[in-house]
């Protein structure tokens, strides 16, 4: 059948600059350039072209741009070309649209509707350069109250403490399996976890056996409903285990992991033949209710002897305060939300596009419900979702987070472009594929000092945000909504943030 | 409202509860008659790491997790005899142990397995071997919703469940490996009434003693016929089984062999692969 899609993009090739040396060839996955038969010559299909950039940045004569189609349709605010495009692709392939990275239509951003405070006159803000200012954060159930002992010198506390974790900075590396994305990239997140202090979730496609030793006390490891890769000692070498019910991008569905990505390795840790769908059923089919939930995370907290936190992770939907409630009450001792922007190797567009609420709401929700309910101090909260910036997590933390995970954020750090084809598995940067010529574009160490290097940068704004608004310490702006001012909401919005508007 | 920790809620420390076991060399007999879930588990690993490697449970009742909480890195084998009813998720990320029940077990027995023995001398709940990586499950009576769902195998690490009787819709639901033998000996008229047998299904093999109608089988399954050396392994499997029960059944090896087998297998690894667009 002919297609009848434009194409995306268009490559232009700045023939003064180019001299045919055919790197673009290498580079590009997508089967844009091609030599001529005698090989004198680069032909070039744009209509393959995906827009990833990395022809562009790997050129060495700088001769190429690669830039959106032009060509258009008749200009039509509500029959767009993204809308008519999607009925043809269906049309001539009669299937749900898939798609990679988390939603990219112009909702709201509420961060970018909420400015921050700093100190002037009234209080002395705060130089993070000469005094300290403590970004460490620790993440589990706190005790309802504290019994020391203070004996000569020495304090001690009598009470029981529950697990904790602790962590440098308030961000924390999202999860992202060893199957989505390369080998490579995924021990990038867990060297620079290491070397940072901080902490990454493996995802559901397990923690491969040469990483436990070295990595298994900076990982989160996943058990969702697929249970791929979940043996105990795979529980028991982490720094705690996360139950993932549901992720921003996709939330009420499960995941298939298409089976031309499941190689040998692959095979291995998931435990599934080769080549064959690693399928993630929609629910944990033991797990139907918060009573079940419970009975899972105490399952994980007795096949770990009760040493590590136990993370629930959910996708904000409309009712996230009350399902968070009930899931503090089941026995979590951190709860990850997932915002509707959160990323994916591969969702149903429809589904990335149109289902859960901004993480920004649902952090305000969660946060304030559990306070009124007094049950705040039993878990922690970690924000994910589309967090961009430094100041998108000041704003996550001050509305009601403990700390965030980003994905995105770090897979741009590693190369990611944000072509949105994860699917696809022919990640030009070497990211998110299998394909061994393709992984090995990623160096892991040079990976992971990008990563540190993000993580290093966005501390330092941290600090500089919390000297301006007079604090010295991140614990002191959680749920700090008097350092939030909203512009441009309505009343509603304010009243689920909690926050006053600008000037009040 | 009042928050309640029902699982950790009253839970004794072990100088407290350590009079319930009785250890002698590597034997540990623990009457866990008023035992909670946690005590029971925790008087568990106490004996283990007093050196007992073979666990006698009396009086049990509901305790959950049993068995869950004997990871030991290296491993070792410990033996645990329940009488009683066992709670949900017996044997929950079992790290080779080997347990036997003498009564029936909740649900949850097995889920997501890695390695040992189950043996249960009477029925089991729902969610039975759900996620199993390796290792045997043998039930003597039948089991409930949702059997094997999501289980798996790699390579020479192939589960196995072995249901005397029955099981109830959702059988190998999304199985991905592992072989699931249903004998069918309590069938009053030779014919299974679970439907959805093996909906998603894209690895491992079932086999059906009696007879399943085909709008009871999920679209992801095929019926193929026995070879020899599906017999083979139904013949070391029903010995196995009979090893286990064979008192208790009246039924004999050669009389269960002798019943009309059907081999499940999934018809594409691949169930899913071409719903998309891309």
């Amino acid at each position: 059948m002919k297609s009848h899609l434009l194409p995306d993009f268009i490559v232009e090739r700045l023939e003064d600059r180019c001299n045919r040396c055919g790197v673009c060839v290498k580079q590009c996955p997508w089967g844009v350039y091609s030599w001529n038969d005698d090989k004198t010559d680069i032909l070039i299909d744009y209509t393959k072209c995906v827009g990833c950039q990395r022809c562009v940045v790997y050129c060495p004569n700088n001769a190429l741009i690669v830039k959106p189609y032009y060509g258009s349709y008749r200009p039509n605010a509500y029959w767009t070309k993204e809308v008519i495009s999607d009925i043809k692709k269906q049309a001539e392939q009669g299937g749900v649209l898939l798609v990679g990275t988390g939603s990219d239509r112009p909702y709201k951003v509420y961060f970018d509707h909420i400015l921050l405070n700093a100190s002037q006159v009234t209080n002395p803000s705060i130089d993070p350069l000469r005094e300290p200012m403590e970004l460490r954060t620790f993440l589990g159930r706190k005790p309802d109250q504290l019994e020391i002992e203070i004996r000569d010198d020495d304090i001690e506390i009598k009470t029981e403490l529950y697990p904790n974790l602790v962590v440098e900075t308030p961000i924390l590396f999202a999860g992202m399996s060893y199957g989505a994305i390369s080998k490579n990239a995924f021990l990038a997140l867990a060297m620079a976890s290491k070397e940072f202090g901080t902490l990454f979730c493996t995802g559901e496609g397990g923690l491969p056996k040469d990483m436990r030793e070295e990595y298994g006390p900076v990982a989160i490891v996943q058990c969702a409903s697929g249970r791929f890769g979940v043996d105990p000692e795979y529980l028991n070498c982490a720094a705690a285990i996360e139950i993932k019910i549901g992720q921003g991008a996709k939330p009420g569905i499960g995941g298939h992991l298409p089976g031309e990505k499941v190689t040998a390795e692959i095979s291995a840790t998931r435990m599934i033949p080769e080549g064959t769908d690693a399928l993630s059923p929609a629910p944990h089919h033991d797990i139907y209710s918060i009573e079940d939930l419970s009975m899972l995370i105490y399952a994980l907290k007795e096949a770990t002897n009760y040493e590590k936190p136990v993370f629930v992770k959910i996708a904000a939907v409309h009712n996230v305060a009350a399902i968070a409630s009930g899931i503090v009450r089941a026995g979590a001792d951190v709860i990850v939300i997932d915002g509707f922007r959160g990323g994916t190797g591969a969702s149903p567009k429809v589904m990335r596009d149109h289902v859960g609420i901004p993480i920004e709401m649902a952090i305000a929700a969660v946060d304030q419900r559990l306070r009124e309910e007094g049950i705040r101090h039993k878990c922690s909260i970690i924000a994910s979702g589309g967090i961009r910036c430094s100041a998108d997590v000041v704003k996550a933390i001050a509305l009601g987070a403990d700390a965030v995970y980003i994905g995105t954020a770090a897979l741009i750090a590693l190369g990611c472009t944000m072509c949105q084809k994860c699917y696809t598995g022919k990640c030009a940067w070497g990211i998110c594929t299998q394909d061994p010529n393709l992984a090995k574009r990623l160096n892991p160490k040079e990976g992971a000092k990008r990563l540190v290097n993000l993580l290093r940068a966005w501390s330092l704004e941290i600090k500089d945000m919390l000297g301006g608004m007079g604090i010295n310490a991140i614990e002191s702006l959680r749920g700090n909504r008097e350092h939030l001012r909203g512009i441009g909401l309505e009343d509603w919005e304010l009243r689920v943030l909690g926050i006053k508007g600008a000037g009040e | 409202m009042r928050f309640v920790d029902s699982y950790l809620e009253g839970v004794r420390k072990i100088d407290e509860i350590i009079k319930y076991a009785k250890i002698e060399g590597e034997v540990a007999e623990i009457d866990a008659r008023d035992l909670k879930h946690k005590e029971l588990n925790d008087l568990m690993r106490e004996c283990v790491l007093r050196g007992a490697r073979k666990l006698i449970l009396k009086n049990v009742c509901g305790q959950r997790y049993i068995g869950t909480r004997l990871f030991f890195n290296p491993g070792v084998n410990v033996e645990i005899i329940i009488y009683g009813t066992p709670g949900n998720d017996l044997g929950a990320f079992l790290s080779g142990h080997r347990i036997v029940v003498y009564g029936n077990a909740q649900d949850g027995v097995g889920n997501t397995m890695d390695s040992g023995e189950i043996i249960v001398h009477g029925r089991a709940g729902d969610v039975v071997a759900m996620a199993m990586r390796g290792g045997k499950i043998f039930i003597r009576d039948s089991v409930g919703y949702r059997t094997a769902i999501h289980m798996k195998e790699y390579k020479e690490r192939i589960p196995l469940l072995v249901i005397g009787g029955t099981a109830q819709d959702f059988l190998g639901e999304y199985m991905a490996g592992g072989r699931v033998v249903l004998l069918g000996l309590n069938l009053k008229n030779g014919k299974h009434r679970s439907h959805y047998i093996g909906t998603g299904m894209h690895g491992g093999i079932i086999y059906l003693r009696g007879k399943v109608e085909d709008y009871q089988l999920g679209k992801e399954v095929g019926v193929v016929d026995m070879e020899q050396e599906d017999w083979k392994f139904l013949e070391k499997v029903v010995e196995e089984f009979c090893g286990h029960f064979g008192n208790e059944i009246k039924v004999d090896k050669d009389e269960i062999l002798g019943g009309k087998f059907m081999k499940l297998i999934p018809v594409t690894k691949r169930p899913y692969g071409k719903i998309y667009a891309y």
